[in-house]
């Protein structure tokens, strides 16, 4: 066994193959020990460009139907009340559309419902999408009918128990999507898991007001909305560059890292500026609200190709796991 | 019925693949490409939606450790036939929305074909990466434990065809104690970093498909301490719930003035 003769046809057959694979990029050569190969331990999200977009408009029309409730309760416009429900009801209705699209089973949509699940991030948010997209239905239907002269006692009370509702099931909508990614195997989505939510809400919070600052409203409470989501925003994007983790790293290199970064500044810094100083001018507010719900639709996506940067790292997982 | 176990043992396993034939044919898995990946021996890679037996090619330098004890090789050759760990606490039986995946009477995790929509949500919980989406079939795949085959009496197709019982199948707390006594064993005649993969410390809580390896569980792409994503719940709902709590504050003081 100690002067085992080599097949040498093989061995260089082996070479030929491995110096084509290292040609292709594919093959990283012998083992070092860190790893097998450098490859993916866990499996990157197969999630298509339907979700990060319904993360986005789940957050926009969650937040509108909250905005729309705590303005009823403050006797603000109906107008606006109004406003803020139909955004809601509309984005209500993209949602589930979107989801189902990215099912690998569409026509199973249904089986989401089979069961409820406390320990399941994904069913508790089908339950809530569910729960929100009817609330903002019937609470639509319900102001359209007593704008319609059908006011009595019993549809107002109902109106606001709905109103009320699918405020709470928005908020649950707006966040709940943070606790989704922050709940899984993926290093970078688990260890953000107490920021994606915040991020997330706060994300809504100001693409909500910005939905609803072009929609006409510029209101002196859309403008504060504003001017706060984008102050947290840039608190968010200080936070995020200060801190230095191992594994935040997607967080600041590669695709996703850049378009963390600028989607960032548009949320946060830009937004703000824009705010701060044109603010008093249609054109500034609305210039602001656009900026901000790019920047928030971007990080979305940004948050997805991060997290799939970090699932294809097996050091990333080596290293967390190594610490404990 | 009891709960069954694989025990697979690197150390007698001869890298032929038998086992990952034998599960492509009895469960009818399609082929996942025909491509040279230049890793040694090994050209699936990893397990995934197609692959439910892989057999890694690990190639040591030699201070890893020798191949044969006792001896000076430039280098050790391993290899091991990986699996789904169909773990005590599933990461992908936990977050399943539509309870496609399910515990069985065996103790394995299996998912439920005729149920699944693809929803994916099972790909990022699994901790060890074993489950994957078909991208042609849109369902989320992975080892079954030949539960059918179990329920008719027979043993799991590639432990049967295992022909170095390197696959070994059988009662969960038995295996587990002729997995510690060959490692055992095999520290005795001079492999002093043989060793179990069973991460029973963690909050996956132990697995039913443990591993006798050599030196550490990186080197096979195995986790050192992989945790179930449900442990991370509570600080997550609690973050959103806070946040919600304070957006709302935000937004009354923002009608009140």
């Amino acid at each position: 066994m100690k002067s085992p003769s080599k097949p040498k046809a093989t061995e260089e057959r082996l070479d030929e193959i491995r110096e084509a694979a290292l040609k292709a990029g594919s093959a990283q050569g012998p083992q070092t020990g860190e790893s097998y190969y450098g490859l993916p331990v866990l499996k990157a999200p197969v999630w298509t460009w339907e979700v990060p977009l319904y993360f986005f408009l789940g957050g926009i029309s969650g937040v509108s139907a909250c905005i729309g409730f705590i303005a009823q309760l403050f006797r603000s416009d109906p107008a606006f009340v109004r406003v803020c429900f139909w955004i809601a009801l509309i984005g209500a209705s993209i949602c589930p559309i979107l989801l189902i699209a990215d099912l690998g089973r569409p026509k199973r949509f249904l089986n989401m419902l089979r069961v409820f699940k406390l320990r399941s991030a994904m069913s508790m948010g089908a339950w809530i999408l569910v729960a929100f997209s009817n609330c903002a239905f019937l609470a639509v239907l319900c102001f359209e009918l007593i704008l319609r002269g059908l006011a009595n006692p019993f549809l107002i009370s109902l109106l606001w128990l709905l109103e009320g509702s699918a405020a709470i099931t928005g908020l649950l909508l707006a966040s709940y999507t943070g606790v989704l990614i922050g709940a899984t195997a993926v290093p970078v989505w688990s260890q953000n898991r107490e920021l994606l939510p915040a991020h997330f809400l706060t994300s809504g919070l100001g693409g909500s007001a910005a939905i609803l600052e072009l929609a006409g409203f510029l209101i002196p409470a859309t403008q504060v909305l504003g001017f706060v989501a984008s102050g947290i925003e840039t608190l968010i994007e200080i936070f995020l560059e200060v801190r230095k983790r191992p594994v935040d790293v997607p967080l600041h290199h590669g695709r996703s890292g850049k378009a963390l970064r600028i989607a960032g500044l548009l949320e946060g810094p830009a937004a703000l500026l824009v705010r701060a100083f044109l603010g008093a001018s249609h054109t500034g507010r609305y210039a602001a609200a656009v900026c901000f719900l790019l920047g928030s639709l971007l990080s979305r996506y940004a948050w997805i190709w991060a997290g799939r940067a970090s699932a294809e790292d097996p050091h990333a997982l080596f290293n967390l796991q190594r610490k404990v | 019925m009891a709960r069954t176990a694989f025990l697979t043992d690197a150390t007698v396993c001869i890298g032929c693949k038998a086992c990952e034939v034998a599960c492509k044919e009895w469960n009818e898995v399609p082929d996942d490409g025909m491509v040279w990946s230049g890793f040694s021996y090994d050209n699936t890679k990893s397990l995934g939606a197609s692959t439910w037996r892989h057999v890694l090619f690990l190639e040591q330098p030699s201070v890893a450790g020798p191949q044969i004890a006792d001896t000076k090789d430039p280098f050790r050759w391993i290899f091991l036939s990986d699996v789904c760990k169909h773990c005590a606490n599933a990461g992908c039986l936990e977050a399943c929305p539509t309870g496609s995946i399910v515990r069985t009477e065996v103790g394995s995790v299996f998912v439920q074909p005729d149920v699944c929509n693809g929803c994916g949500y099972c790909v990022v919980s699994c901790p060890f990466g074993v489950i994957d989406k078909r991208p042609d079939d849109g369902r989320a795949f992975k080892c079954t434990f030949c539960y059918d085959r179990q329920k008719a009496g027979l043993i799991p197709a590639c432990a049967k065809a295992c022909p170095t019982q390197s696959i070994q199948f059988g009662d969960l707390d038995e295996l587990r104690l002729r997995g510690r006594n060959r490692v055992q064993e095999l520290q005795e005649r001079g492999y002093k970093d043989a060793r179990i993969y069973n991460p029973e410390e963690t909050s996956v809580g132990g697995i039913h498909a443990s591993f006798v390896i050599l030196g550490e569980p990186e080197a096979y792409n195995l986790p050192p301490a992989p945790e179930v994503p449900t442990v991370y719940l509570k600080s997550a709902w609690t973050s959103a719930l806070v946040s919600a709590a304070i957006l709302v504050a935000i937004v009354c003081a923002a009608f009140a003035f």
